[in-house]
């Protein structure tokens, strides 16, 4: 009757939830602040190494009456997470500074966001699911709008808010359904109780899965649920916009995924053909309205909507194979769009906002490293090879043809070719144009090392593509 | 009694009536509600499912979306007070700094 609780499991979330909590105390009593952010990285990397150590002894399994699993795919996606936090909370040192944002609360939230996405990354049933995305997306809201006394973002948390907490309407609907069709709302018994219902049956759990893609299209930016993305990742400070086209991001795919191949598995060619159409009109709408935005996190918004639809190309095949393939998409996306907006963020100086394109104009000439740099993730960005994006699309790609998308693919490879344009814009304007005032461009140490990370990564994974793609086909296992 | 489809047809056009005012509405505070509904119409279902399952779980989630719902009013209504002293406006159209 009563399990005893396993909490090792959980420990890499406590461990994460206890530092966030640490932190807005110890804000009140520390006098520099960088420390505060210091505590969270050493949280974070805590947090991590007891995840892969239980890992590693086989301690994964499920707690709660297998309300939350730690297993490998958790793990990958938590993996993630721990990239985009750390990093987030690097770029952010000097930068929330500049903004003159209040630490204590900014990091705590960060670490709340980020137990929020491994929350999600673990759930194995829906209630605990609906939360996890609850308590990501509430701190989130927040630090979109941490900057109180700027009008763009308020604007941008407003936002936010509106159509987070109506998607996740639409998230509590598809639930409800799914709960009086097959009686349960763990992940597994949904599964089963779908190979018991006969295809009567499953043709009316369809609704449900309607119900959850269109809640996840609002959280990873599917085109038409889309809307949300540039005005938030435009008006939200830099740092935050870094941290939510990455971590959260690869979340709502990590739930997507355990909901549309766990749960709704019986049901993978009728939600194949819902994706299909969504994933090309993203990749579309993406490519076509960045080429006219002047403002570069505006461009990266659109940037990343056009990726979260090639990531979704991996749901198509309803293989482990192009799931793998999609894994390794995010993860690959994540390290080198963090990188990007590591550049983004030390354009901003004191007096100077560097959002605009022609910010970056004769940039190679006043620090040609981080110029060099930002072409790398252009080209990246873009899938130029030898750079890990080509590897990511690739995989993607491949998965899709093999699976005989052959069109869908051709479509995709072609706005893909529409992108480099507006990418490598970017870099024309720093190698080709004169600068238009002489400032000098100083990039603070733990911005140096994240470039580094992030850069390093950007070639190593395009060079040896199959160290992440094993990574992520092993994870998928077990 | 009752029958079950009753219920849910009444949450269906609750969160239908919801996604309308959501969609359709101007004024911040009355998308704000519209937003309530639709979360509150779901309740319904949770519960009437519940009854019919004879199930536990669809009322343990009930009180899980009230709680979050609760937080997320605080929330919310906290970043449109922030906002509203930046721009004294609550029609949703004239919230256009960003766009493009």
């Amino acid at each position: 009757m009563f399990e005893t609780i396993n909490m090792k499991i959980l420990l890499p979330e406590l461990i994460l939830i206890c530092t966030g909590l640490a932190v807005i105390l110890l804000d009140l009593v520390l006098r520099k602040k960088e420390t505060v952010a210091f505590i969270g990285v050493a949280g974070a990397l805590l947090s991590a190494y007891y995840n892969f150590s239980l890992m590693s002894l086989g301690w994964s399994g499920a707690v709660f009456q297998n309300m939350f699993v730690l297993d490998g795919y958790s793990s990958f996606f938590k993996l993630i997470f721990y990239i985009s936090l750390i990093i987030t909370i690097f770029i952010s040192l000097n930068y929330i500074k500049t903004e003159r944002v209040s630490s204590g609360e900014y990091y705590s939230l960060l670490l709340f966001s980020a137990s929020g996405m491994m929350i999600m990354a673990g759930a194995a049933d829906f209630m605990v699911l609906y939360l996890g995305i609850e308590l990501m997306s509430l701190s989130l809201y927040i630090l979109a709008g941490i900057m109180r006394e700027r009008r763009t973002s308020n604007e941008a948390a407003i936002k936010y808010f509106f159509l987070g907490a109506f998607s996740s309407a639409f998230l509590l609907f598809g639930i409800s359904l799914t709960y009086g069709l097959t009686g349960t709302t763990s992940i597994i018994e949904v599964a089963e109780a779908l190979n018991r219902l006969g295809p009567a049956g499953r043709n009316i759990t369809l609704i449900a899965v309607i119900f959850f893609v269109t809640a996840f299209g609002f959280k990873v930016a599917l085109v038409p649920f889309h809307m949300w993305a540039p005005d938030v990742y435009e008006g939200a400070p830099t740092s935050v916009t870094a941290f939510m086209s990455t971590g959260p991001k690869a979340a709502a795919f990590a739930v997507m995924g355990r909901v549309l191949f766990y749960a709704f598995g019986a049901l993978q060619l009728q939600w194949s053909a819902i994706i299909e159409p969504l994933s090309i009109v993203t990749i579309a709408v993406g490519s076509i309205l960045a080429l006219s935005q002047t403002n570069i996190k505006r461009m990266l918004a659109y940037s990343a909507i056009a990726h979260a639809g090639y990531a979704s190309i991996g749901f198509l095949p309803g293989t482990q194979e192009a799931f793998a393939a999609m894994i390794n998409y995010l993860m690959i996306y994540i390290i080198v769009n963090l990188g990007a907006f590591a550049v983004v963020v030390i354009m901003r100086r004191e007096g100077i906002m560097g959002e605009e394109l022609s910010d970056y104009s004769g940039l190679a000439k006043k620090n040609p490293l981080v110029a060099f740099l930002m072409l790398i993730f252009m080209f990246s960005l873009t899938g130029i090879p030898p750079l890990a994006g080509f590897i990511g699309k690739f995989y993607i790609f491949m998965g899709a043809v093999e699976a005989g998308y052959t069109k869908l693919v051709i479509a995709a490879v072609i706005f893909s070719a529409v992108s480099a344009f507006f990418y490598l814009r970017v870099v024309v304007y720093m190698y080709m144009k004169e600068a238009a005032e002489p400032s000098v461009l100083i990039v603070p140490h733990s911005v140096k090392l994240v470039l580094a990370f992030t850069s390093i990564m950007a070639i190593l994974l395009g060079i040896f593509p199959s160290v992440l793609l094993d990574f992520a086909r092993a994870s998928l296992l077990g | 009694m009752v029958p079950l489809s009753w219920y849910i047809v009444l949450s269906a056009v609750l969160f239908s009536i919801g996604v309308f005012g959501f969609l359709v509405r101007r004024n911040l505070i009355m998308i704000f509600l519209s937003m309530e509904l639709m979360l509150n119409s779901v309740n319904i279902s949770f519960v009437a499912f519940s009854h019919y399952l004879q199930s536990m779980t669809g009322q343990v989630m009930v009180f899980f979306v009230i709680t979050v719902a609760a937080a997320e009013a605080a929330i919310g209504l906290a970043i449109l007070i922030v906002f509203y002293k930046n721009n004294p406006t609550l029609n949703s159209d004239e919230i256009n700094l960003l766009k493009g």
